[in-house]
């Protein structure tokens, strides 16, 4: 079925490769490229330089986007070493295509509710956003954040009628951010990557709605592949991603 | 008097400055070569130019300061500017239309208006679909439609192929008496001035250099200019009663002048000779051929010599003289046909 | 005698229409054609197909009712700050279209500079709405008809509204009944590329109108989400978005030259 998107595909992995062409520029150097869940910019960023100390003359280049594209872009051919998603379902696309070696999951990510700072709206708990008067965004069931956040009030046995079911989660921060909405359900990593923009309101039913982060090295990867998923799944990588808000596995 | 107007307009490096009274009825064209300033001054008869100082007066009453909409003037453009997207008949019931009047009520006045302009038959065309004699006409009907005190004409006949414009031009001047308000024309052209305007206002550099019926101004010249396009030779001189002094040459004239005066005079009362005429006629001096070109049905020769002139011959003279570039000739012209005025 | 074939001018034009084209016909071979009918009677594709021919119409007319004039204030009046603003009513253009809608919610949002006082005065607010994705499509859209107006305005003679001058017409009838006649095939080439603007509008809209079927989720939104799990299921509604947009310009373009003939 993927491969009927050949052709927006590889016209994105023209540009991956330009990208990765212009980066190999410096002569000697090994190069590892990364394709990492948006999610992931801020923690991916940091351990690549910690890779990059640790491996002398390595380049990390990443390529941060929405799961589901990057999966895409892998079965189209796109070059890339190492895969971290943020569903198992957009890593088994790639698995299915027999491209992802074995499969770990590094992280959780489990939903909150986030209110603007001063919480117009009084939301305390996942009841309240069934009030019509409290304006709500969900991400789209389509992206991972909408399926967890189907899942999580479906657990819960709540209706919520949303104002508007956003394309990913930084645009739902955005709504909550700017106050057009006054609540949406975001992860708990993003309400902390906003630096107090937004608050985050824990809810019990997340549990039942947990993202798993799965990580794989890909098909003909380079030798350094694995050594980057072994420093993602060290006590030094769970470090840094639980400080943005991860929980470990 | 209908119009009175004291005209400035100041350009960089241009200065407009004229004086125009026009009476009721009273065809006035202006004529000058092209930058004189003509159409300026009709753009700000108009009110599409503001007028940098001076006065518009129409009827007892100032305009100057009212906008184009608002001045009870009646413009034909050069190229006449139909609208091209209405009919004949929208054209002309345009100006109705804006004054105020029902569709019906300007259709009909329109309709009566194409009527005596004798295009009843081409009302419902759209203009590109009309002859420039016949847009011409329309033109001049959606001016009038607006019943207008001044009616203004820029190079109204310039459009046209020159067959044409004969009967144009005739046909024009039928109608221009027809107007009872005062009618401003502008043209380079003095075949157009001549036969359209009661009264010429010949406009050099934004300044009025000769004003007067076009018999006057045909006759007596005031300027290189007009007097090329009347076709005479004019030269500027001294009078002292019988004789005006042009540098080397004295010329008899038929009319007795003293100071600075002009002298001019038609091509045809040029004659040339071989060698010397016998007796000794005044107004009479050698020159060498500068050149010669065909004028119509006759020959046009250009002589130089103490002043240039403008012969007119017949073809056959040019055979029987052997009239060539370079050679010397002697000139004679007859004091009865030599006007001379004050300059 | 034959001119010789300008291959110059032959060969960048057939490269060009290709580099045009092909991606088209990429579509056109992935298509999944035997889903095609089933998927076409979904009613959320036909929703989305309506709201945004529904939009993108209304947007058009927004447009029109601002743009002319605003063109016509650019191309025949002078004022200080003229230029500065020429090249503001491009901004739209060069703006990515997100960043468009995240600045449309600084301003008309809830907590906007004027959306605030809407909320607080009518109790009314833009983002969610489909007058929301008629404003962000009409911002982002303008340009292009505020563009193509104004080019026809100066090329259009300025004589023809003197002589509508001279016959007693106050501007705006001047306006009215002889500049916008005269311009119409610049007003109407602006508002077909001001209309497929708004067609294909997503960025703007979605930060701005938000994504909710029947109400913001416009095709282009749905071929977006549709990307992140069913790629067959994109192809499909960008087809239809382009299908139906080709028709009615095919269309429109008839009536207009059955008109001037």
């Amino acid at each position: 079925m993927l491969k009927r998107l050949s052709l927006v595909a590889a016209i994105t992995s023209v540009f991956v490769l330009a990208a990765c062409g212009s980066s190999s520029a410096v002569p000697a150097e090994t190069e590892l490229t990364v394709f990492a869940a948006a999610s992931l910019t801020g923690t991916f960023t940091e351990l690549g330089k910690q890779f990059e100390a640790a491996h002398p003359g390595t380049k990390v280049t990443f390529n941060f986007g929405s799961s589901a594209t990057l999966a895409q872009q892998i079965t189209q051919g796109a070059p890339a070493d190492v895969f971290a998603a943020a569903s198992p379902a957009t890593m088994k696309t790639v698995a299915d295509a027999g491209l992802a070696g074995t499969q770990t999951v590094f992280v959780k990510n489990k939903l909150e509710i986030a209110v603007p700072p001063d919480n117009p709206a009084k939301v305390e708990n996942l009841k309240d956003l069934t009030d019509p008067k409290v304006k709500v965004a969900l991400c789209a069931a389509q992206v991972p954040c909408g399926a967890a956040a189907v899942r999580a009030l479906g657990a819960a046995g709540i209706e919520v009628t949303p104002v508007t079911l956003e394309q990913d989660v930084k645009a739902t921060l955005t709504k909550v951010e700017l106050g057009e909405v006054d609540a949406a359900l975001v992860y708990r990593t993003d309400v902390i990557a906003s630096a107090g923009k937004v608050s985050g309101i824990p809810f019990p039913e997340a549990d039942q709605a947990v993202n798993d982060y799965p990580i794989a090295t890909l098909k003909d990867a380079s030798p350094l592949a694995q050594q980057f998923v072994d420093l993602v799944l060290s006590p030094q990588g769970e470090d840094v991603l639980t400080k943005a808000g991860f929980e470990a596995p | 008097m209908t119009l009175r107007a004291r005209i400035v307009v100041r350009r960089p490096a241009f200065r407009l400055d004229l004086d125009l009274t026009v009476g009721r009825g009273e065809v006035v064209t202006l004529l000058g070569p092209n930058g004189a300033g003509k159409t300026t001054a009709l753009r700000a008869l108009a009110g599409l130019i503001p007028l940098t100082e001076g006065s518009i007066e129409l009827d007892g009453v100032r305009i100057e300061r009212e906008p184009a909409e608002r001045r009870p003037v009646g413009v034909v453009f050069q190229d006449y500017l139909l609208f091209p997207h209405l009919s004949a008949l929208d054209n002309v019931a345009f100006g109705p239309r804006c004054q105020g009047r029902s569709k019906a009520e300007a259709r009909l006045r329109a309709r009566e208006l194409l009527d005596r302009m004798g295009l009843a038959e081409f009302s419902s065309v759209r203009p590109h679909r009309l002859s420039g004699g016949q847009a011409q006409r329309v033109a001049l009907a959606r001016a009038l439609a607006v019943e207008p005190r001044l009616l203004l004409l820029d190079e109204p006949l310039a459009a046209l192929d020159a067959h044409t414009r004969l009967e144009i031009r005739s046909e024009l001047r039928r109608r221009l008496t027809g107007f009872d308000g005062a009618t401003v024309l502008v043209t380079h052209d003095p075949l157009d001035a001549m036969v359209l305007a009661d009264r010429l206002v010949v406009v050099e550099d934004g300044a009025v250099v000769q004003e007067g019926t076009p018999a006057e101004i045909a006759r007596r010249p005031r300027t290189d200019y007009v007097a090329r396009l009347v076709g005479l030779n004019l030269f500027r001189g001294e009078g002292d009663g019988d004789r005006v002094t042009v540098g080397d040459l004295a010329f008899a004239a038929g009319e007795r002048v003293s100071g600075p005066a002009f002298v001019a005079f038609a091509p045809r009362a040029v004659a040339l000779y071989r060698t010397r005429p016998d007796g000794s006629p005044r107004n009479l001096w050698e020159g060498r051929i500068d050149g010669i070109e065909r004028h119509g049905d006759h020959i046009r020769v250009h002589v130089d010599g103490p002043v240039p002139v403008a012969a007119d011959v017949t073809p056959a003279a040019v055979a029987e003289l052997d009239l060539t570039p370079g050679r010397r000739i002697w000139v004679s012209v007859k004091a009865t046909e030599t006007h001379a005025y004050p300059a | 005698m034959r001119s010789r074939v300008p291959w110059l001018l032959v060969v960048p034009a057939v490269l060009g229409m290709a580099f045009l084209v092909l991606p088209l016909a990429g579509l056109l071979v992935r298509a999944p054609w035997s889903t095609l009918p089933q998927r076409l009677s979904e009613p959320q594709v036909l929703e989305a197909l309506r709201l945004s021919l529904v939009t993108a119409s209304v947007a058009t007319a927004v447009c029109l009712v601002l743009g002319v004039p605003l063109a016509w204030l650019l191309a025949r009046t002078d004022f200080p700050g003229r230029r500065l603003l020429r090249a503001l009513v491009t901004v739209p253009l060069v703006l990515p279209p997100v960043v468009g809608g995240v600045a449309l919610l600084l301003v008309l949002g809830r907590r906007g500079l004027v959306g605030q006082w809407l909320e607080s005065a009518f109790g009314f607010s833009l983002p969610f709405t489909t007058a929301g994705v008629v404003v962000a499509e009409a911002f982002v859209a303008m340009p292009f008809l505020v563009i193509a107006v104004e080019g026809a305005l100066r090329a259009a003679d300025v004589r023809y509204e003197e002589a509508a001058a001279t016959l007693g017409a106050s501007r705006f009838t001047v306006f009215r009944r002889v500049t916008l006649p005269l311009v119409a095939p610049g007003v109407l080439a602006g508002a077909v590329l001001c209309w497929a603007r708004a067609l294909g509008e997503f960025g703007a809209t979605i930060t701005f109108a938000g994504n909710f079927p029947g109400r913001t989720q416009t095709m282009p939104l749905a071929v977006y989400l549709a990307l992140e799990t069913e790629p067959e299921a994109a192809i499909v509604l960008s087809l239809v978005l382009l299908a139906v947009s080709v028709l009615i310009l095919v269309a429109l373009r008839d009536r207009w030259v059955g008109a001037a003939a």
